[in-house]
């Protein structure tokens, strides 16, 4: 239920196998690196698509080597972890709090669900022109569009998480004197919590999808920003190299937030995998 | 466990109870009265869907009688209390906490420090064979020290009434044995009033002092037998000609309270389990 990124599911038994198993894995990316630059080399053209203005791999590695000599790069990468971590830990906070209060009580249920899930399906770039008139400067703007974006994910599975708690285990709690607020701190809170850690692991995912949405309105910093001004800029490598960035952040963060559940909650086998 | 506990006295008074939903909803129990003494080990014995469960439920404080009235010490049940411990057929320990919070929670339900909470639950984890596994997780026990540490947890609230619920149910025989035997030992050092309910009439007739014999759906006592084995009971008492001839009685008790088709078995939260 929590996989992201599913791994594949036959785990090799025998040594060889994995090594063989991962050569294969490593040249198929090989295989794909060597068919684009091929493509983009060719300015290969076919029926709707055309690769004439892609950049090959080589220029991507070159608009690398540039952005990290031209020193700009921890600045782009202080400011998209700022919005994101600002977002990510007010999404945290709020869909927690949401989904505890709506999972565990049906008037909070029947008050504050509805206008939630008409806001859902409404997707975090939309929300842009909105979060500009809404908000005093563009920086908070932009952390209200992560924060939209891992918001659901948090509430969702906190939702789903605190229905789940075995009535059993509450039941148990009662009789052993536990009260209304120690029910939530010492009973549900931890009984749901593999679920948050998966909402959250998500969330931290969504969140950077929505960052290069978000930074378009970003005035000079970001690496959303130097995505999209690579391309005003016609430095077509870069769009490459931000777009690569953004993917490895994301898949590490969630990565960070999935370590971290696990070395929190020893106790859940394979939790938020 | 060194201060004595003070058994309860338990007085269930005429109670009708109802159970399910809507169209779902039936009548679970029918008139039942039982007046039951400080300290008395007694087993409720009945065919699975009888009712037996619900009972322990509205002695729990889980569920509410339709009709009539359950007291323990002249206090009429209107809710759980850690005076009235319950230990379910399926444990419920809290799997992410280790042993010894699990078998402490209910003292620190109460406020009580943490150092105080662990010495004590040290101590009755020693007295149910468990010294040592203080630091594993529920899922790192098997299924009968699952049961040991569920006993423990609700021991440590000094308890004066136990009410267990087909404990050992899923228990394989000789760990249920083993169990058995453990109750009886746990509960010769302290004197709490047991009710216990299953529908092995072996295992009743080898813990009760009395046993309760139930008719299925809606529940009725049809029994009422005190048993006067001696203690301390030994797997010899399962052998001798009195014990065999007692539990020819109550299978054949069991078969005319027997329903056409079996029942569900119930949970003392009152709907049907899905499973078991």
């Amino acid at each position: 239920m929590s996989a992201v990124l599913a791994t594949p599911a036959n785990a090799p038994d025998e040594p060889w196998r994995s090594v063989a198993s991962w050569l294969a894995q490593g040249a198929s990316i090989v295989a794909v690196v060597l068919l684009w630059q091929w493509l983009a080399a060719t300015h290969a053209k076919f029926w709707l698509v055309s690769f004439e203005n892609v950049p090959t791999p080589i220029a991507a590695f070159d608009a690398g080597r540039d952005l990290l000599e031209s020193g700009k790069f921890g600045r782009h990468l202080a400011y998209s972890l700022w919005r994101v971590g600002a977002g990510f830990a007010a999404a945290a906070v709020a869909g927690t709090a949401l989904g505890l209060a709506i999972g565990r009580f049906a008037s909070a249920r029947r008050v504050l669900l509805p206008p939630l899930e008409l806001l859902r399906p409404i997707p975090a770039v939309a929300w842009i022109p909105l979060a500009i008139l809404m908000f005093p400067s563009a920086e908070l703007s932009m952390v209200f569009i992560t924060f939209l974006g891992a918001l659901f994910p948090v509430l969702l599975n906190t939702i789903h998480g605190v229905e789940g708690v075995d009535r059993r285990l509450i039941a148990a709690a009662r009789s052993l004197g536990t009260g209304r607020w120690q029910m939530f701190t010492q009973v549900i809170l931890p009984a749901a919590a593999p679920s948050i850690a998966t909402g959250l692991a998500i969330g931290m995912g969504t969140c950077w999808f929505c960052l290069v949405s978000a930074e378009m309105i970003s005035g000079q910093f970001g690496i959303g920003y130097y995505t999209w001004e690579s391309y005003t800029l016609q430095s077509y490598g870069g769009i490459i190299v931000g777009m690569l960035v953004i993917g490895l952040l994301g898949l590490g963060c969630s990565a960070l937030i999935r370590f971290a559940a696990r070395l929190a909650m020893p106790w859940a086998a394979g939790v938020a995998r | 466990m060194s201060a004595p506990l003070a058994p309860g006295r338990i007085a269930i008074d005429h109670v009708h109870m109802e159970v399910g939903n809507g169209a779902g909803r039936f009548e679970a129990l029918h008139d039942v009265s039982v007046k039951i003494d400080p300290g008395e080990f007694v087993c409720l014995l009945g065919p699975s869907g009888c009712g037996k469960s619900t009972l322990l439920g509205a002695l729990a404080g889980h569920l509410a009688p339709a009709r009539g009235t359950v007291r323990v010490d002249g206090d009429v049940v209107d809710g759980p209390h850690p005076d009235r411990g319950l230990v379910f057929q399926q444990h419920t320990l809290f799997p992410w906490q280790r042993v010894i919070d699990n078998v402490a929670f209910g003292l620190k339900m109460k406020g009580v420090a943490r150092a105080q909470r662990h010495a004590q639950a040290h101590e009755l984890l020693a007295s149910v064979g468990l010294a040592g596994f203080e630091s594993r997780y529920p899922s790192q026990l098997s299924g009968g020290m699952q049961q040991r540490v569920e006993i423990a947890r609700v021991l440590i609230n000094r308890p004066r009434v136990l009410l267990m619920d087909e404990p050992f149910g899923a228990l394989d025989a000789l760990t249920r044995a083993r169990m058995q035997q453990l109750l009886l030992e746990v509960w010769g050092r302290i004197r709490t009033t047991v009710v216990f309910v299953t529908h092995d009439i072996d295992e009743a007739l080898f813990l009760a002092d009395r046993v309760l014999v139930m008719s299925a759906r809606p529940g009725r006592i049809i029994e009422d037998r005190t048993l006067d084995f001696a203690r301390p009971r030994d797997a010899e008492l399962v052998t001798t000609p009195e014990f065999t001839a007692l539990k020819r009685h109550c299978l054949q008790l069991l078969h005319r309270g027997e329903a056409d088709s079996p029942l569900p078995r119930m949970s003392p939260l009152g709907a049907p389990l899905a499973t078991s």
